[in-house]
């Protein structure tokens, strides 16, 4: 069997046997539900549309927090009990060991956004909405899933403590959402800069039923440089 | 097997190894003795491909672990001090993940898994979940991983760290039922189970080789294989007097005396124990017991790494 799916059957595996992943999702769809009968359907009278747009902004943010917890573990728990040495001591290359954990976290997270499913259906059963326009936006929040495992899974490799790795990995999501609002401070041509970097203003047309190539390969962007980032720590460790 | 040549490794500023260069031939079962932060989990962890050396060249199998340490890692198995052990998988399902790490195929997977269950009799363990399981069975399934892929190498360290008297015996005879089929390097403080299992010692000590050989070589190396008991009937003056003139006996010391029941701690060059029986059987002095082999290694070990016996 492929060393990467290997590890991440068996990482996966780990999150379905534990009862941590599942109070995380249980957590999440409870916020979520929370969210979306508050903020989504509330107010004054909305199109179906801007219901589900509502929705996916919401889930999106609960979904990027869920993302941070559920990848703190990924690798500082493997330092903190000594079972990295297995896997350091195995002919698997450290690129295998960093994709094989982020697959398992993110199909897992995956779960989660298919717990979600029953709001767009009550959306549509009240409502109209395209299949379109939910399919880009689950589309849309599995990029930024992605990305914000990704981030987590940096965090997760720098340190042995979940705590540290969870805090230092909310950070960088944070940065990356507050870019907005820097952008707002500094001058041409950083605005341009610091408001690409920012990852809703990419998250938004998916959200609205809009999939774009140039917003989507800015997540698969940030995806790729905290996986090799992630890589790139774990073989430094063998030199400390 | 292994070569390794004037291997340094350091933390930052601080050298855990320097300059160690020794040989281990294939077959081989060496014991790798030192005091704690003496550098045996930094060399153990080089030679398993976890850790890359800061200098030196390291050669196992006829791979560089620089160069092909995934060449190495095929060929090596790798228990490190506290068993690398996922608590929430069965024993049976996590021995099968680590085999198919290791690139056991599919097929074999299977047979593979019941032979290091049975070699490290945990057998009956199958379906249990590791966390239900003591420290002495981890410790064995900690082992079963490292063989499971029936590696030409394995690495040990501390296998009996932690285990209780009768778990270290049992773990001393699974790691004597690997004589043969592997080349085995295990690092212990615990000296007594090294002794029982080891042909050949590697004695390091600040991160560098004081000593190697077998336990014979190492005893004459040092002149002395530490004191030899002897209970005897008799008085202590004249049995003294009459040991004191075998020649290679240095010095005796009186360590029990209960009426005629005399206890004595003799230091001796070379192995004088037929000599001193004979003594005193001629002299018509009863013996009751002749012993140095209880804690020869230990003396051995503390003259090499403090200069003074047990």
């Amino acid at each position: 069997m492929n060393t990467v799916l290997l590890i991440a059957r068996r990482e996966l595996g780990a999150y379905l046997r534990t009862m941590s992943g599942y109070i995380i999702i249980a957590v999440l769809l409870f916020l979520d539900g929370l969210a979306f009968n508050a903020f989504a359907v509330a107010g004054t009278a909305k199109r179906s549309s801007e219901v589900l747009a509502d929705f996916f902004f919401w889930t999106s943010g609960i979904g990027m927090a869920g993302a941070v917890f559920l990848s703190m573990r990924l690798i500082a728990e493997e330092r903190q009990t000594g079972t990295v040495q297995l896997l350091y001591s195995s002919p698997v290359h450290d690129r295998e060991i960093v994709i094989g954990k982020f697959l398992a976290a993110l199909a897992f997270l995956c779960l989660f956004f298919l717990g979600t499913a029953y709001m767009p259906i009550l959306v549509a059963v009240y409502g109209k909405i395209s299949l379109g326009h939910v399919v880009s936006g689950y589309v849309g929040l599995i990029l930024v899933g992605a990305a914000s495992l990704a981030v987590g899974l940096f965090g997760s490799a720098l340190t042995k403590s979940q705590v540290v790795a969870a805090v230092s990995s909310g950070v960088m999501c944070v940065a990356l959402t507050m870019c907005w609002i820097v952008a707002k401070v500094v001058d041409r041509p950083f605005t341009d800069v610091v408001t690409g970097l920012a990852w809703y203003g990419h998250f938004e047309p998916f959200r609205q039923g809009l999939v774009h190539m140039k917003h989507s390969v800015y997540f698969g962007l940030v995806t790729f440089v905290a996986l090799f980032a992630a890589t790139r720590v774990l073989e430094a460790r063998r030199w400390r | 097997m292994i070569q390794v040549d004037g291997l340094n490794k350091y933390y930052g500023e601080h050298a855990a190894i320097r300059g160690l260069s020794f040989t281990i031939q294939s077959g081989e079962v060496v014991g790798f003795l030192g005091l704690n932060g003496a550098g045996k989990t930094t060399t153990l962890k080089v030679l398993g491909c976890v850790l890359l050396p800061t200098s030196g060249r390291v050669i196992v199998d006829g791979f560089d672990v620089t160069r092909d340490p995934h060449e190495i890692r095929k060929r090596i198995g790798y228990l490190p001090d506290t068993p690398p052990v996922y608590d929430e998988m069965t024993v049976g399902g996590y021995l099968a993940f680590v085999a198919r790490l290791r690139g056991v195929a599919d097929a074999n997977v299977a047979p593979y898994v019941a032979e290091a269950e049975k070699k490290t009799a945990i057998s009956d363990k199958h379906d249990d979940v590791i966390n239900t399981l003591s420290h002495g069975y981890r410790q064995r399934v900690g082992l079963a991983q490292a063989l499971v892929h029936k590696p030409k190498l394995l690495i040990l360290d501390e296998p009996t760290g932690g285990l209780d008297p009768v778990q270290i015996v049992e773990m001393r005879e699974v790691i004597k039922g690997l004589k043969g089929e592997h080349t085995v390097l295990v690092s212990s403080h615990i000296l007594g189970e090294i002794s029982q299992v080891c042909d050949r010692y590697l004695v390091i000590q600040g991160g560098e080789l004081i000593a190697q050989g077998t336990e014979t070589e190492l005893s004459e190396k040092l002149g002395s294989g530490g004191p030899i008991e002897i209970d005897c009937l008799g008085a202590a003056g004249p049995t003294i007097e009459l040991l004191k003139k075998i020649d290679g006996v240095v010095d005796i010391t009186v360590a029990k005396l209960e009426g005629q029941n005399l206890s004595l701690h003799i230091d001796a060059k070379g192995d004088v124990r037929p000599a001193l029986v004979k003594a005193l059987v001629q002299a018509d002095i009863a013996v009751l017991r002749v012993d140095r082999a209880a804690h020869r290694l230990e003396n051995i070990f503390l003259k090499l790494t403090h200069g003074k016996d047990a």
